[in-house]
């Protein structure tokens, strides 16, 4: 410009104090991005409900139906019965203890209750064979006492707790970190006991917290499949959970039922998700 | 338990009981039952120990897993940087319900993800017929560990950029383009250098996450020894041969390597906390 125009004033028009941005570039980064979720989340989201529904819908309510399915529904609830519950009351104690008190390691603590999530499924029903299974460290005793652990429901429900470990605690000790001490000191004082302390004063507080963990937590026990299928022996009808039942169905080549069973598992990751979505927009609303 | 217990004065009761408790649980469900992992190698010695964990089928499931899984953190943290980009600056129809959907991956069920990858990447899929026409194969391929990693990595590093972009005053990039930088230089020298921090840490999150995988990679790996089969179905694969042994060792291997990444996380965020902190003062 300033060689076409050697002695021209500079025109404040020509030079605007922030560039208008290019338009283009917006809706391609909007676009690059979309492609890149459809092709790994929508796309393959789609196909779930799609192979499920393949056969027309008779077949898929009686893929759902059927007895081995429904026991597999069964011992997918009892695991995530039992196990939901320990870790939320173990979440509510380790919060408490960490958010509302100062001791030294603390933050080892908090790394060791993370642990969970970094060790590979797999492992994590491997540890308790070893533990429970026939030639582990209890497998005898057991044995002789006539008691099944591993390739049993027991086994099953103990590698579903330690894969959900984490997911209570984790969300509790920041969010009681973030909210203090004094309303709890406040009531302490005033003579409140330290169960209606925690059950008037710090769990409203932190309601919604705990609904998040829970429905992670849980959507974690229903969907476990690695931990699980090491300590499951997949006996049909009596040991399989509903991922371990998908996994059977697909590998007979059962494809229509395989997926009729994994789209309940999908609805439950949605409804999971539409949960989340909605406690994150209270928690917005309320802050 | 002496040094954890010195606290402080506090008139908030029941701290013996929650932190015992904690202890308790801790140990019980997580800390006894891993120790034995490595109790179980210490039975071994140290030769077998070596020549179990170094066989050639073992090496090539190390080299596949960690490649691959580095290969999908890199390509979710390009990605995953311009989504969180996207959902932050931009709006469009349905955006808030492709935000939670970028979830997906951490609740949805890994058997599911995998049989879902595997009907649409197959050389009849909805993905995997046009990609099959153009000569590439992705369903019981590497390429289809990778995008299973691909898939279960993806939210990680989204969700670790977004906040910070958030929090990222538009005044920044506004004064950089006033004082003549164009876009390209505004992204490289004022967004870039804010962000790269929360994109290592969702990249070394994804990574981790990535290394453990098996649900959603052995539907689609194709699991053929020394070309497609991970260190996990080893795993899986020594244990259904009964050799308990072995299958804890290639288990400790891949213990100690995420006991590793575990502590880098660890440090990284330390130091992005340091770094903003002292950013603030």
């Amino acid at each position: 410009m300033s060689a076409v125009l050697p002695l021209s004033i500079p025109v404040p028009a020509a030079t605007p104090a922030v560039r208008p941005r290019v338009r283009w570039v917006p809706a391609a980064l909007i676009a690059v991005a979309l492609a890149y979720l459809a092709l790994f989340l929508f796309v393959p989201l789609a196909a779930v409900f799609f192979e499920a529904l393949k056969k027309g819908f008779g077949f898929y309510l009686d893929a759902i139906r059927e007895p081995d399915a429904w026991s597999a529904i069964g011992l997918t609830f009892t695991a995530a019965i039992i196990a939901v519950p320990l870790n939320l009351v173990f979440g509510v104690a380790a919060a408490w203890a960490i958010a509302k008190f100062d001791f030294r390691g603390k933050s080892l603590l908090i790394t060791l209750i993370d642990l969970p999530f970094s060790v590979s499924p797999v492992i994590s029903g491997l540890i308790y064979v070893l533990i429970f299974g026939l030639q582990g460290w209890l497998g005898p005793w057991l044995a002789e006492h006539d008691v099944r652990v591993i390739f049993a429901v027991p086994g099953i429900v103990l590698a579903t707790i330690f894969v959900t470990f984490p997911f209570v605690a984790r969300e509790l000790i920041p969010l009681m970190q973030a909210q203090g001490r004094e309303e709890e000191e406040a009531a302490a004082v005033l003579g409140a006991s330290g169960w209606q302390t925690l059950w008037y004063v710090t769990l409203p507080n932190v309601k919604w917290g705990i609904l998040y963990g829970v429905i992670l937590c849980n959507a974690r026990a229903m969907g476990e499949f690695g931990a699980v299928s090491v300590v499951s022996g997949h006996i049909r009808g009596l040991t399989n959970t509903l991922p371990l039942h998908v996994e059977i169905l697909y590998n007979e080549y059962n494809f229509a039922a395989a997926f009729a069973c994994a789209s309940l598992l999908a609805l439950l990751a949605l409804v999971t998700l539409g949960i989340k979505t909605f406690v994150e927009l209270r928690q917005e609303h309320e802050t | 338990m002496t040094t954890l217990a010195s606290r402080r004065h506090s008139v908030l009761p029941g701290f013996h009981l929650a932190l015992g408790y904690t202890l308790f649980y801790l140990c019980l469900i997580v800390l006894i039952p891993l120790s034995a992992a490595f109790i179980k190698t210490f039975g071994l010695t140290w030769e077998s120990f070596w020549a179990t964990v170094t066989a050639p089928r073992v090496l090539a499931s190390y080299r596949l897993t960690f490649g691959m899984s580095l290969l999908a953190a890199l390509i979710n943290a390009g990605f995953g940087l311009l989504v969180a980009w996207v959902l932050v600056r931009y709006r469009f129809p349905g955006k808030r319900v492709i935000d939670s959907l970028v979830d997906l991956p951490f609740a949805l069920p890994t058997a599911v993800a995998g049989i879902a990858l595997t009907a649409v990447y197959a050389t009849n899929g909805w993905l995997g017929a046009p990609l099959n026409a153009a000569g590439i194969k992705v369903a019981f391929t590497p390429l289809g560990i990778l995008v299973a990693l691909t898939f279960i990595g993806l939210p990680f590093v989204v969700r670790t950029v977004q906040p910070v972009l958030e929090d990222m005053e538009a005044e920044l990039e506004e004064a950089a383009q006033s004082l003549g930088a164009n876009a390209w230089q505004t992204f490289w020298r004022v967004i870039l250098p804010t962000v790269t921090p929360a994109v290592i840490t969702g990249f070394t999150l994804a990574f981790a996450r990535a290394l453990g995988e098996y649900g959603s990679v052995i539907f689609i790996a194709g699991n053929m020894p020394m070309i497609s089969e991970i260190t996990p179905l080893i795993i899986i694969t020594k244990l259904e041969q009964y050799d308990y042994s072995g299958a804890t060792a290639v288990a400790v291997v891949m213990l100690v390597s995420s006991f590793v990444l575990l502590f880098v996380i660890n440090a990284l965020q330390w130091w992005v906390r340091r770094r903003r902190g002292e950013e603030r003062l």
